[in-house]
């Protein structure tokens, strides 16, 4: 009995050592490369700006997070955060029937759409964003087609608006929303909403009290999955917007860049990364998982 | 219900429109044979976009050659390491595991600014001279998720009772895994690290911070295009858009198909 006891006991730990020695690797990666990176901003969010040593100056403050509250900077947070949310709301009017009615169609042509529908995260996103920049020129394709039309006789300005961002926004991001939605609806179970229509449920309702309250982890997950990388996308506003639409994400950049204040973009950085935390975390909660069997 | 179908279908046709026209306009003007610095109208076809690439004006394929060395180091890093990791997780519950994953997993789950501003005060601070080095870092970081979740993905749905089989029959664990469990998982690990790949190549706001004098392609693609629509970006954007293609269609092959639904 003992001895049993004894072998299973070393045939643990020698399993135990094993599995160590398999994700050591990883561990350490992520140690260092991600867990170190953040718990360096976090300390550096706090120190004090300095022209020599790096700089930074070793000297705890608020000061950074104080400056967040300036006029000029909240004004920047609110405004990215609320382009964020426009094009989640966007994304989701748009990526929700897409989601809905791709999985209505035979299977067939499902595997197809899906694969469409994917290959765009596959592509780089600086091109198709330089894409819609041709677009969008003054003698690009639109106003040329609206001028031989006879709709319009000067050009219209459409890069360089707030408009062209968001459309940029919405673009990159609505994959993210449709394929939350439709794995939701695909696996949804049809005979609940037959049994309310056979019930007397119009379409409508049917499709209000039970298929939207059914999907809604779907919903939820494509609204972070947008919400989410729409702080950082930078490059877009750059591309398609004009001076005045800086975004956090320019404004990190900018601080880091031009102005030299790395704690100060450290404390930005950690704002963001708390909101983002906080959103990941509500995504979990529904539900969500690091799914990506899909892509 | 059939108008409701062809509405439906009409509606789905008019959004995958929306999402390719940008990159047929890439494509279709990578042929434009216009000159002009001042007019970007389409003004007819030609090659010369494509010649002018090739003869190297704006230093593209030396960045081309850049970002896929890049993306082959970090690929081959995380490969190894996520694949360990996932084989090493799968087993065996630990404490404090499911911290560590939402750790491991961050860097593709936040704004990728947040972490470009991490690495690059990070590496400054280890005195690491920002190049090849810093980006293969960067790279393998965000690599690394893709891979892991993925292999992890394969092996959690993978039958266990064909590894016990093969253990009562005999095999020793090294042999359980190079004869049974890799062979399963490899379609896996290959679908990881192409995604993997694809994600190194596209990656620009992570290379930006880390990065000075080693430019990458989406680097040199943004300095270019921020100014002007240069036609030469056309060519290499276009010839990137068909590697893509070839890929993504390569990969639906050897991915094993998902059983249908109910």
């Amino acid at each position: 009995m003992k001895n049993a006891s004894e072998t299973e006991s070393r045939k643990g730990r020698k399993s135990d050592l094993a599995q160590a020695a398999l994700i050591s690797p990883m561990v350490l990666w992520t140690l260092i490369f991600v867990g170190l990176a953040f718990l360096y901003i976090i300390g550096l969010s706090f120190m004090t700006k300095d022209a020599e040593n790096f700089g930074v100056k070793l000297e705890f403050t608020f000061d950074n997070y104080a400056k967040l509250f300036q006029p000029m900077y909240w004004q920047v947070l609110k405004q990215s955060l609320l382009l964020a949310f426009y094009t989640t709301v966007i994304c989701l009017l748009l990526g929700y029937p897409f989601g809905y009615l791709m999985s209505k169609v035979s299977v067939k042509w499902r595997g197809l759409i899906m694969l469409l529908v994917i290959v765009p995260f596959w592509t780089n996103a600086l091109v198709r964003i330089y894409g819609w920049r041709i677009l969008l020129l003054a003698d690009g394709p639109i106003n040329s087609l609206l001028k031989t039309l006879g709709i319009i006789d000067k050009p219209l300005k459409l890069l360089g608006t707030y408009g062209a961002v968001l459309l940029g926004m919405v673009y990159a991001l609505i994959p993210f929303m449709i394929l939350p939605v439709y794995t939701n609806v695909e696996k949804m179970d049809w005979s609940v909403v037959e049994a309310a229509r056979d019930l007397g449920a119009s379409p409508i309702s049917a499709f209000i009290t039970i298929t939207l309250p059914m999907t809604v982890s779907g919903v939820l997950a494509g609204c972070v999955l947008v919400f989410v990388p729409s702080i950082g996308l930078f490059f877009i506003s750059d591309l398609l917007g004009g001076a005045q639409d800086l975004l956090a994400g320019n404004l990190i950049r900018d601080q880091l860049l031009k102005s030299r204040d790395w704690p100060f973009a450290a404390a930005l950085s950690v704002m963001l990364l708390i909101i983002t935390s906080a959103l990941l975390w509500l995504y979990r909660k529904a539900g969500g998982k690091n799914d990506m069997s899909i892509m | 219900m059939k108008r409701k179908g062809i509405g439906g279908a009409l509606y789905i046709a008019l959004i995958l429109l929306l999402l390719y026209l940008p990159m047929i306009i890439v494509v279709l003007y990578s042929f434009n044979a216009s000159t002009s610095r001042s007019s970007y109208a389409f003004t007819g076809f030609s090659l010369k976009n494509y010649t002018a690439l090739f003869n190297d004006t704006r230093g593209l394929l030396p960045a081309l050659g850049t970002s896929l060395r890049l993306a082959l180091y970090s690929c081959g890093l995380s490969l190894v390491i996520g694949t360990l990791g996932a084989v090493g997780m799968v087993r065996r519950k630990f404490r404090l595991m499911g911290a560590f994953e939402n750790l491991s997993t961050l860097p593709i789950m936040i704004p990728e600014i947040i972490l470009g501003m991490a690495f690059m005060s990070l590496f400054s601070f280890m005195g690491l001279q920002s190049g090849m080095l810093t980006l293969v870092i960067a790279h393998t970081t965000f690599c690394i998720p893709y891979i892991y979740i993925i292999v992890k993905g394969r092996l959690a749905e993978m039958d266990a009772s064909i590894l016990e089989a093969a253990r009562d029959l005999g095999a020793n664990p090294r042999r359980v895994f190079f004869d049974i469990t890799l062979p399963l998982i490899t379609p896996a690990i290959l679908s990881g690290t192409m995604l993997a790949f694809a994600m190194s190549m596209d990656d620009f706001v992570i290379s930006f911070f880390v990065t000075s004098t080693t430019t990458t392609l989406p680097l040199r693609i943004y300095s270019s295009v921020k100014i002007g629509v240069p036609l030469t970006i056309n060519a290499i954007s276009t010839l990137m858009l068909v590697a893509v293609f070839l890929v993504v269609g390569l990969r639906t092959l050897i991915t094993p198909k998902k059983k249908p639904t109910k």
